[in-house]
């Protein structure tokens, strides 16, 4: 009797939402050991995101305890002296991840858009199906590209006419001066832009797709055009999951290492020259940490990684937050 | 026609056109990217690539070590990432469903599942690494499958919930246990959704070089000594891309052209598999 009340418990609770109510450690050895494994890997999931923390935080201790806060605002970089400091990495980071926006944002709501609305039928799958797959390619494919092809037409076509441009405007001619070599912190941000627009543009057509079409199709019984039922109607409708695509994409920049290291020209300090050379939190990681001899060198470089972690961290939990409606 | 609807028509065409202009240019310009790969890549393509090693600046050599190297770490790290995952993914679809744990596990996959590799190369760094007092081939396993584990976990979860309840009751019905509906029924009903997932996080650190930095590092001798470092395809590209020599840029390419083709495969495979499963 009691068998079969426990088995009309399991088979009403397997309908709905309330599986839970299944007590997790009844019935045989194989029961017990199979929930307990499962409860282990989940518990395992947690297990690694705390050892990162854990791990980088006892790593960073000396730095940190040495240079303390200011170690955040610190202008300096310098592994000969021993002086290190955050902010010309950190000024690196946001500085080519805010080119990097700016560009692949809008240019990838505009595939998105052109995927979900405007594109003729036969062409939505395969285009889409592609970007998909662009975005799977290794970061360190752009890199090389960056390096070896984008820098020198970026040189010669952009930085060049640019600088030549603005040599005598206040302001700007600092802000795009020479001379022209071809890596340095734009050329990353472009680069890193071309690498994030295939995967914000798959996310944001995912997005776009969970908009009702009797929404979209009240719109155009109304008789609005196209691009009015994209912005009077797309996208209010969706602007939290599109922001949650474009903070995905800003935490990808923000931490993206081999595409930008090849092109950043690793050189650790601040200018408000965007083609000047650079160095990300990521690259100087990628750079140094190999040949950091001291340990005080070392454990900067790890404060580094910590400071990533936390920045990527809060950047990633907003994302998430705003395109859980979309998946749920 | 007045005034205010032909401003709303070039209004439309104005933004569809830059729309359109928009596509045409990113799919232009990532079509330039894989011409010049696989043009660089074909230029340096020979069969030896396949039989001999690395070479030392200015002689011919190949990639054996590296392509075998790239394996055993993938391999490795496949061991490990998929019965963690597909466990993990199975507590949140089945026996964590509506529970905070699960609720908070899945956000912490999801953030996982975005985090930059190169903290992952870190972290292996220091719980692996420094304590064993030197780079090793588990080491870069390690780090590859803490990018892994997210990637299993998260499609198994999807794919178990496409698992129609009913099947699960018939099953508990005939008198199944709990683990055993999930072993004989849920896994049997889900099984290509979940192998989907694994190739996607094959994929997925195939390509990966940051978080091998620091753990595998390098190696231009043929081994497969996991407790030794080790030759590997990304980190290889990264070092013989950067250095000065002609030879050693040309190898890098072909090494980049061969992991591009890999991933685009086990994409591709995905995605087969995917339609099959659904």
């Amino acid at each position: 009797m009691a068998l079969v009340d426990r088995q009309r418990v399991a088979t009403s609770s397997a309908a709905g939402d309330s599986r839970r109510s299944v007590r997790f450690f009844n019935g045989s050895a194989f029961e017990r050991a199979f929930a307990g494994l499962c409860l282990a890997a989940a518990l395992f999931v947690l297990l690694i995101l705390g050892g990162f923390f854990v791990s980088l935080t006892i790593g960073a201790w000396p730095a940190l305890a040495k240079f303390g806060p200011a170690f955040v605002w610190t202008t300096t970089w310098n592994p000969v002296t021993g002086v290190f400091g955050a902010l010309p990495a950190i000024a690196g980071t946001l500085i080519t991840s805010a080119i990097a926006i700016v560009i692949a944002v809008p240019l990838a709501f505009a595939i998105a858009i052109f995927i979900t609305q405007l594109a003729p039928e036969w062409l939505r799958q395969p285009l889409g199906v592609a970007i998909e797959l662009l975005a799977a390619i290794p970061s360190i494919i752009y890199g090389m590209w960056g390096l070896f092809v984008f820098a020198p037409v970026f040189r010669t076509f952009v930085q060049a006419p640019i600088i030549a441009l603005f040599d005598n405007v206040p302001v700007l001619s600092s802000i795009f001066s020479g001379p022209a070599i071809g890596i340095g912190m734009a050329t990353a941000g472009v680069v890193l832009a071309i690498m994030i627009l295939p995967f914000i543009a798959a996310v944001m057509r995912d997005v776009i797709a969970t908009v009702p079409k009797r929404l979209k199709e009240s719109g155009y019984a109304i008789g609005a055009t196209d691009w009015e039922v994209a912005r009077a109607i797309i996208i209010p409708n969706c602007a939290g999951g599109l922001t949650g695509a474009v903070f995905l994409g800003l935490g990808r920049a923000l931490g993206e290492t081999m595409a930008v290291t090849f092109i950043i020209g690793n050189a650790n300090r601040i200018t408000a020259n965007i083609f000047a050379p650079s160095n990300t939190i990521a690259s100087t990681i990628a750079n140094e940490f190999q040949e950091a001899y001291t340990d005080m060198h070392s454990s900067a470089l790890i404060a580094l990684g910590l400071l990533l972690f936390v920045i990527t961290f809060i950047v990633l939990a907003l994302a998430r937050l705003m395109l859980k409606r979309i998946s749920s | 026609m007045n005034a205010v609807v032909r401003r709303r028509i070039i209004a439309d065409r104005i933004a569809r056109g830059l729309i359109v202009f928009a596509t045409v240019l990113v799919v232009a310009i990532l079509a330039w990217i894989l011409a010049i790969l696989v043009y660089k890549g074909f230029s340096a393509f020979k069969p030896t690539l396949f039989t001999e090693n690395t070479p030392p600046p200015g002689e011919a050599g190949g990639l054996a070590n590296a392509i075998v190297g790239s394996l055993l770490l993938v391999g490795v790290a496949m061991l490990v990432a998929t019965p963690i995952g597909i466990l993990a993914g199975t507590y949140l679809n089945e026996y964590g469903r509506g529970s905070w744990l699960s609720s908070v596990v899945r956000f912490v996959n999801d953030v996982l599942l975005a985090k930059p590799s190169i903290l992952a190369g870190l972290f292996i760094y220091e719980i692996i690494v420094a304590p064993s007092g030197g780079f090793s081939g588990w080491a870069g396993s390690a780090a590859l499958a803490i990018i892994a584990i997210p990637v299993v976990v998260r499609t198994t979860e999807d794919m178990l919930d496409l698992v129609p309840s009913s099947m699960r009751e018939a099953a508990h019905a005939l008198g199944a246990s709990r683990a055993r509906v999930i072993t004989s029924v849920s896994y049997r009903s889900a099984r290509v959704g979940i192998t989907t997932g694994i190739i996607l996080a094959l994929a997925r650190i195939a390509g990966e070089t940051a978080p091998l930095l620091f753990t595998s590092l390098n190696n231009q001798f043929f081994s497969t000594d996991m407790s030794g470092t080790i030759a590997n395809l990304p980190v290889m590209i990264f070092q013989f891309a950067m250095s000065p020599y002609d030879d050693w840029q040309a190898l890098a390419w072909a090494g980049a052209l061969i992991i591009t083709l890999a991933v685009l495969a086990l994409s591709i495979l995905s995605r087969i598999f995917q339609r099959t499963a659904k």
